[in-house]
């Protein structure tokens, strides 16, 4: 294992430091509060000759996300980052670069989506490109935004995934929030990620192809099942991957992470930087002598299906609480968590609760009283509550 | 030797072209001709093509799954973004060859092609921002001057008058309003770029700015004009002859504008008048039924009349005066 380095960094200098070491070929993006110090480390890493990136100071991130996908398509390793309405402004182009399986890494920085207009964080926007095709990450810390930012690259190109990486930061709570990460030699990361072997670039011209075909009902829907498929790879690779980067960082990563789960009866599950503020109250609350845990989601698409039935079964209580609301419908990851919930044995009671919206904080209290409801089994599967919400 | 259409027609006979018959574009519409004429001249002068597409007639028509009409690397992103799509590329380009990671020896052209709808409205953004930023590519314009794929709705591009689906001419409105959008100015505008129209129709003229914008250190734009033999209703055989006919009315000038300086390449001894134009397309039969229609042409012909002068000014004001 590698020798031991220290930064006291904010989420978004820990992206662009990984970004610096992974030094892709091209990166072109679009600044967006809380995203834009991403791109002006970046900027000033490639201004200072600390990369041999080539960098894209795009007009727009619809722009941003289309000359990602022309840099992949000619055969660079390309990445990118971007937040909420800049997120939603590239939409169209998410899905085209997946669905032409180039392996691009995003980060993003999670925000409010308009209106009315908030810079604060919450989910609705890497929730608005939950079927995008996208390999989704969320980070609890900054250290896992290092972390998964580098591992994410591994795990896009891999020969049976190719498929690009969204690696999710909470707005402002991560991306502006100074801890210390522990982070990996240069040389350590560069042979990790290892130099990028496109198939089908471009550039090369003695074997051209056609990206981008026009696709009717006779062949749509098999390209379609293809790139299912692709997606259910990620759950044969990703151990794989996450094993190898162990191997170089000594962190341990997999789709979700239990946390004291042992005996827990009373279960919360959440997406995100919230984790540590639920990992705070269930050792409060295990003090107390209470059968408390939590399960944290690293890997939201694909969903860790098998891992949340496997660590929900036969449990008393299960809440999900959702940084993102679905108008009309279930939260987006309550929704997730109780469909595959349908299926076990013994089906814990389930209940829903959305906080955080716009940046709105998560409180220890209110982790507790999430799980008190819970404890005493006072739940119904099908009403959507809030937390720190004026009623 | 400079290249001739003879020597093209030499150079492709046993040589491809980049782009194959088999597409499924409309008996006579000038479109594969432009490309067909882009590509030989990249090829021909030694580039290897790679192409950009923006999603429009040519680009569904030319792609349809398992089938490619392309021989050479293509790509199509999406409706608006050719610019930044290709932007990419030849980023990835300079990315790739500073790694050592391509051939240094290898001479690419990046070729962008959209249509008016995919230039001049919703693609425009990428476009500029394109150009600003000095990628080294060649955008080629086709230009029918309507929304083909979608079935000929008004563009920023189509003319006063021509009936279009989104601007039909009705009982109390005659059709589209607004002129045309002069984007050969727009693209000039951005100042270290060369810009310049063509039409299948001056196949010389055609040639000389492709080699020159291709040869151009910095983006380089060609709006060619693109007759839809639909849209436009003349035979299949008639997309070159009224091209011709659009320059000798000076409804399409041909020029060029190279870091600021304009340069007009075709002055006609003598013009047509730009009814002549308007008269033999069926786009404008509803137009040329009005009873004011005789009003309505003299004021084209005015119009016309003042963009060439304007143009000659432009030309001698300019002349050795480069802004860069
Ligand atoms: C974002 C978006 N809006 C609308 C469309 C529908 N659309 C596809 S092609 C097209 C018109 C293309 O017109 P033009 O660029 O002039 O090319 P042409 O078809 O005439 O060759 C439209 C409106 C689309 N594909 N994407
Ligand atoms: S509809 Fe018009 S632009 Fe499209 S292929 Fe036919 S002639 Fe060409």
């Amino acid at each position: 294992m590698a020798s031991k380095k220290v930064l006291a960094i904010t989420g978004a200098e820990a992206a662009a430091y990984a970004m610096k070491q992974i030094e892709p070929d091209v990166v072109a993006a679009y600044p967006i509060t809380p995203q834009t110090p991403i791109v002006e480390y970046f900027a000033k890493y490639v201004a200072d000759g600390e990369v041999r990136t080539e960098m894209i100071p795009v007009e727009s991130e619809h722009s941003a996300m289309s000359a990602v996908v022309g840099a992949a398509a000619a055969g660079a390793r390309a990445m990118t980052a971007t937040s909420a309405q800049g997120l939603a402004l590239m939409h169209e182009i998410v899905y085209i670069a997946a669905s032409m399986r180039l392996p691009i890494v995003m980060g993003v920085v999670n925000r409010a989506l308009s209106a009315p207009i908030n810079i604060h964080c919450d989910h609705s926007d890497a929730m608005s490109e939950r079927d995008s095709g996208w390999i989704q990450l969320f980070c609890e810390d900054v250290q896992e935004v290092y972390d998964l930012t580098i591992l994410a690259v591994k795990l896009a190109e891999h020969e049976d995934v190719r498929l690009p990486v969204m690696v999710n930061q909470d707005g402002f709570i991560l991306s502006h929030g100074v801890e210390p990460v522990e982070v990996l030699p240069d040389e350590v990361v560069k042979k990790f990620v290892g130099s990028y072997k496109p198939i089908y670039p471009l550039l090369d011209t003695d074997h051209p192809v056609t990206y981008g075909a026009l696709d009717l009902y006779d062949y749509y829907f098999e390209h379609k099942r293809q790139q299912i498929e692709a997606m259910k790879n990620v759950y044969r690779i990703f151990p794989l991957v996450a094993e190898e980067f162990y191997k170089i960082s000594g962190r341990r990563y997999n789709y979700v992470e239990p946390y004291k789960m042992e005996n827990a009866e009373f279960v919360i599950v959440a997406l995100g930087s919230s984790n540590g503020t639920i990992k705070d109250v269930v050792d409060e609350l295990r003090s107390e002598g209470k059968k408390v845990g939590l399960l944290k989601i690293w890997m939201f698409r694909p969903f860790p299906k098998a891992e949340i039935q496997r660590y929900l079964t036969a449990r008393k209580a299960v809440v999900v609480l959702d940084r993102a609301a679905s108008f009309g419908a279930e939260a987006p990851l309550y929704e997730a968590v109780k469909s595959a919930l349908y299926e076990v044995a013994v089906r814990p009671l389930m209940g829903s609760f959305v906080y955080g919206l716009g940046g709105r904080d998560l409180k220890p209290e209110h982790v507790r009283y999430a799980f008190e409801r819970a404890m005493a089994l006072d739940l119904v599967a099908d009403r959507e509550e809030y937390l720190g919400l004026r009623e | 030797m400079p290249l001739t259409m003879k020597k093209l027609a030499e150079i492709f006979t046993n040589r491809e072209i980049g782009i194959t018959q088999g597409h499924r574009m409309c008996p006579g519409c000038a479109a594969p001709m432009t490309v067909k004429m882009v590509l030989m001249t990249a090829k021909a002068l030694g580039y290897e093509p790679i192409i950009g597409f923006a999603t429009g007639c040519m680009e569904v028509s030319s792609t349809i799954f398992p089938y490619t009409s392309w021989s050479v690397p293509y790509i199509h992103n999406a409706f608006e973004n050719v610019a930044a799509t290709i932007s990419g590329v030849e980023t990835a380009y300079r990315a790739l060859k500073k790694a050592g990671k391509i051939p240094p020896d290898k001479k690419y052209a990046f070729i962008a092609f959209g249509g008016d709808g995919g230039t001049y409205d919703i693609g425009l953004q990428a476009l500029s921002g394109a150009i600003e930023r000095g990628h080294k590519m060649l955008y080629v314009l086709y230009d029918n001057e309507g929304y083909m794929n979608t079935g000929n709705q008004r563009s920023g591009s189509t003319p006063p008058g021509a009936d279009t689906t989104t601007a039909p001419v009705g009982k109390v409105v005659p059709g589209k309003l607004q002129l045309k959008k002069n984007i050969v100015e727009i693209v000039a505008g951005h100042e270290y770029v060369y810009a310049a129209t063509v039409t299948p129709g001056e196949p010389m003229d055609f040639i000389n700015k492709i080699e020159k914008a291709l040869q151009f250190d910095g983006p380089a734009f060609i709006a060619s004009l693109s007759p839809c033999v639909r849209y436009w209703r003349v035979d299949d055989d008639k997309a070159v002859d009224i091209t011709k006919l659009a320059v000798q009315t000076k409804y399409w000038p041909l020029y060029e504008v190279d870091r600021g300086v304009y340069r007009v390449t075709r002055k006609p001894a003598s013009f047509k008048p730009v009814a002549d134009f308007i008269k033999i397309q069926g786009r404008f039969r509803l137009l040329l039924q009005r009873s004011d229609a005789e009003q309505i042409l003299n004021e084209l012909q005015q119009y016309v009349d003042r963009r060439w002068e304007r143009l000659l000014a432009f030309e001698e004001a300019t002349k050795d005066k480069p802004i860069r």
